[in-house]
C-alpha cells in the first residue's frame, strides 16, 4: 500500500512522520483503511468538480474537509456515499469497490455510511421516534419489510430508537413532530437516526453551517463522542477552519477541485492556509472563536 | 405634498430626475385587442349568439317559471332514494379513483419513476383517461354491463382515476428531494423510501384533491343517469324532457340541496385534514 505509484499523500504524510523519528517507513495505523480514493475525478459537463483525488483513510478517524465554496467538498463527499459516481479513478470503501455499485449492493453500501446533512432532511411530518426508525429500515428482513410499511417495526428496532433518542437527551420529544424543533434539536434526531442505523462511517455534509455556534459545538461534540465510543468514521466538510481545527484529526485541503493539503490540524499553518483558500481565513467572530477555544 | 417637497430624509434636494425612457406597448395593446375581437366575433357567429330573443322569448320563460315555482312532492321519496343511490355511486367512483391514481400518479412522478419509459407510458395513460368525458366512458360501460348505477360508477371512477393520478404526480414532483434522500441514505428500499420520505410529504395534499373530485364526482353523478348511468339523473332528463315542470323542479331541488349538503360536509373534513 505504502509503495503505490500514484500520488498518496496519507502516506506520503506517514512517510514524513516517521522519516522524523529516524525509523523505517512503517504505517502508523497497522488497520487497513475504510475508505481510499485513487485517482478519484467528477465531471460535470465541462466543470472539473474533482481531479484525481488521492487518499485514504483509517478507522476511528475524525477528518474535515475544507475549501471554498464550489471547491469540490460536497461533490467528493457524494462521490464517498456513492450519492454520485466518480467519472475517473476509484473509491473503495473497505474491500468493496463503490464506482459499480447498483441495486442490492448499492444499499447495503449506503447502510454502511450514515449520512449528516446542513439542511437535516428529517423527514418533518413524521414524529421524531419514527425518524430515528427510518434509521433501521436498513435492517429489516423477511415479512418485517411489509409490516414496517405500516409502521409497524419490533419491539428490538423500538427498543434501540429509543435509546438512540436518549442518548442524544431527546427522548421527551419522541412524539412530536420532527418539524417541531429546533434545528439544533433537528440535527441531533439526525445524529440518533444514524446510531440507529450502525454505520460504519458517518459523512457529514456541512453538519453546522445552519446552526448558531453553540448550538454547532453541541452537535460537533455529540459527533465526536458517538464516533469515539462506536470507533466510527467521521469525514465532514466544514466551512469554518476554527471548527475543523478542533475537532478533526486529519484535514483535507481543497482548492478548484485538487486535493493540496493532507495532514493533522498542527501542519495547517498560515502558508498551508492560503495555499487552501487563496487568502487567510476570516476567524468566528470573537464570541464564537472564544466559544470554540474553550473546548480545544 | 407640502410635506413631501420639504424634506425627504437622507435623499439629496433638487429637482426631480426625469424618468428613464420606455418602450412603447401601444402597437401591441392594439394588435392584441384587434386579435381577440375577431377570435370572439367569429366565436359569436359559429355559436348563433342571439340575446335578443332572450328578451323576445321572455314570456315562454314565464310559463315555464310558473311550473317551476310549483315544486310536486308526489314523488319525493323516489327521487330522495335515488339521490341516495347518487352519492353512493360518488363514493365509490372516487374509491375505484383513488385505486387507479395511486400506482399511475406514482410511475407518473419524473422523480419516482424506475425508468423514463415508464414515466413517459403512465403519463399518457392519464392523458387519455383524462381526456374521455365520464359521459363517454358511461356511454361504453352501459354497453359492456348494462345499465345502471354500476356502469355510472366505473365511468366515474376511471376517468377521476386519470384526474387524480395527475395531481398526485405533480404533488409529488414538487416535494422536498432532502427528505427523500434523508430516507434513502439510511439504505432503505424503494418501497419503505415512497412509504416514509414521499407520502408523509404528500398526503395531506392528496387527501384535499380526493375530497374536491369526491364534489366534483357528486356533481357529475347527479346527472350520469341521463346516459343510463343510475341515480337522480335519469329523472331530470325523464322529466324534463316530458315538459313535467313540476317535478322536474322537484329534482333540481333535490339535487342542489344534495350538492350544498356534501361540500358542506366535504369542506369541513378537508379543513381536518391539513
Amino acid at each position: 500500500m505504502a509503495c503505490h505509484a500514484s500520488l498518496n499523500l496519507h502516506d506520503r504524510v506517514t512517510s514524513r512522520q516517521c522519516s522524523a523519528r529516524t525509523v523505517a517507513p512503517v504505517m502508523t495505523a497497522p488497520m487497513s483503511p475504510v475508505i481510499s480514493l485513487d485517482g478519484a475525478g467528477k465531471v460535470y459537463g465541462n466543470n472539473r468538480a474533482l481531479e484525481a483525488v488521492s487518499a485514504t483513510i483509517h478507522p476511528g478517524q475524525f477528518v474535515a474537509i475544507i475549501g471554498r465554496s464550489g471547491a469540490g467538498k460536497t461533490t467528493l463527499l457524494r462521490c464517498l456515499a456513492r450519492a454520485t459516481s466518480p467519472t475517473r479513478g476509484s473509491i473503495r470503501f473497505g474491500d468493496v469497490d463503490l464506482t459499480g455499485l447498483h441495486g442490492r449492493a448499492l444499499r447495503l453500501h449506503r447502510r454502511r455510511v450514515g449520512m449528516i446533512y446542513q439542511q437535516f432532511n428529517l423527514v418533518k411530518r413524521l414524529r421524531v421516534i419514527d425518524n430515528v426508525l427510518v434509521g433501521r429500515l436498513g435492517h429489516v428482513h423477511g415479512w418485517r419489510r411489509w409490516a414496517v410499511l405500516a409502521r409497524r417495526f419490533s419491539a428490538v428496532d423500538r427498543d434501540i430508537a429509543l435509546r438512540c433518542l436518549h442518548q442524544m437527551g431527546l427522548l421527551d420529544r419522541a412524539w412530536q413532530r420532527a418539524d417541531t424543533l429546533s434545528g439544533g434539536e433537528q440535527q441531533r434526531v439526525a445524529i440518533a437516526r444514524i446510531l440507529a442505523q450502525q454505520p460504519r462511517v458517518i459523512l457529514a455534509d456541512e453538519p453546522v453551517a445552519s446552526l448558531d455556534v453553540l448550538n454547532g459545538r453541541r452537535i460537533m461534540d455529540s459527533l465526536r463522542r458517538v464516533a469515539t465510543a462506536a470507533n466510527l468514521t467521521v469525514v465532514a466538510t466544514l466551512h469554518h477552519v476554527d471548527y475543523a481545527r478542533t475537532y478533526a484529526d486529519r484535514i483535507l485541503g481543497l482548492r478548484a477541485g485538487r486535493l493540496v493539503f493532507n495532514g493533522t490540524p498542527a501542519d495547517l499553518d498560515a502558508a498551508r492556509l492560503v495555499e487552501i483558500f487563496g487568502e487567510l481565513p476570516e476567524p468566528l467572530d470573537g464570541r464564537e472563536a472564544g466559544a470554540l477555544a474553550g473546548l480545544a | 405634498m407640502s410635506v413631501l417637497s420639504g424634506a425627504l430624509l437622507g435623499v439629496d434636494a433638487g429637482p426631480a430626475p426625469a424618468a428613464p425612457p420606455r418602450d412603447s406597448h401601444f402597437g401591441r395593446n392594439f394588435m392584441t385587442t384587434l386579435a381577440l375581437a375577431l377570435v370572439f366575433g367569429t366565436a359569436a357567429r359559429v355559436i348563433e349568439l342571439r340575446p335578443l330573443e332572450l328578451v323576445r322569448d321572455a314570456g315562454n320563460i314565464g310559463v315555464f317559471l310558473r311550473g317551476y315555482l310549483h315544486p310536486s312532492f308526489a314523488h319525493l321519496g323516489e327521487y330522495a332514494w335515488q339521490c341516495v343511490v347518487t352519492v353512493c355511486i360518488a363514493l365509490w367512483g372516487t374509491l375505484l379513483a383513488v385505486l387507479i391514481s395511486v400506482p399511475l400518479g406514482l410511475l407518473g412522478a419524473r422523480n419516482l419513476a424506475p425508468h423514463r419509459a415508464v414515466y413517459f407510458a403512465a403519463r399518457r395513460a392519464m392523458d387519455v383517461l383524462r381526456a374521455v368525458n365520464e359521459f363517454v366512458f358511461a356511454l361504453m360501460f352501459v354497453t359492456a354491463v348494462g345499465l345502471g348505477p354500476f356502469a355510472g360508477m366505473l365511468a366515474l371512477g376511471i376517468h377521476t382515476g386519470g384526474v387524480l393520478g395527475k395531481l398526485l404526480s405533480e404533488t409529488i414532483e414538487s416535494i422536498d428531494p432532502g427528505q427523500v434522500e434523508g430516507v434513502a441514505a439510511v439504505g432503505a428500499g424503494r418501497l419503505h423510501v415512497i412509504a416514509f420520505g414521499v407520502v408523509p410529504q404528500v398526503l395531506p395534499n392528496f387527501l384535499s384533491y380526493i375530497l374536491l373530485r369526491f364534489e366534483s364526482d357528486i356533481r357529475s353523478a347527479s346527472v350520469i343517469g341521463m346516459v343510463g348511468g343510475g341515480g337522480i339523473g335519469f329523472y331530470l332528463w325523464d322529466t324534463i324532457r316530458a315538459f313535467n315542470d313540476r317535478e322536474a323542479a322537484t329534482v333540481i331541488l333535490l339535487i342542489v340541496l344534495m350538492v350544498m349538503a356534501v361540500d358542506v360536509v366535504s369542506s369541513r373534513i378537508r379543513r381536518l385534514a391539513i
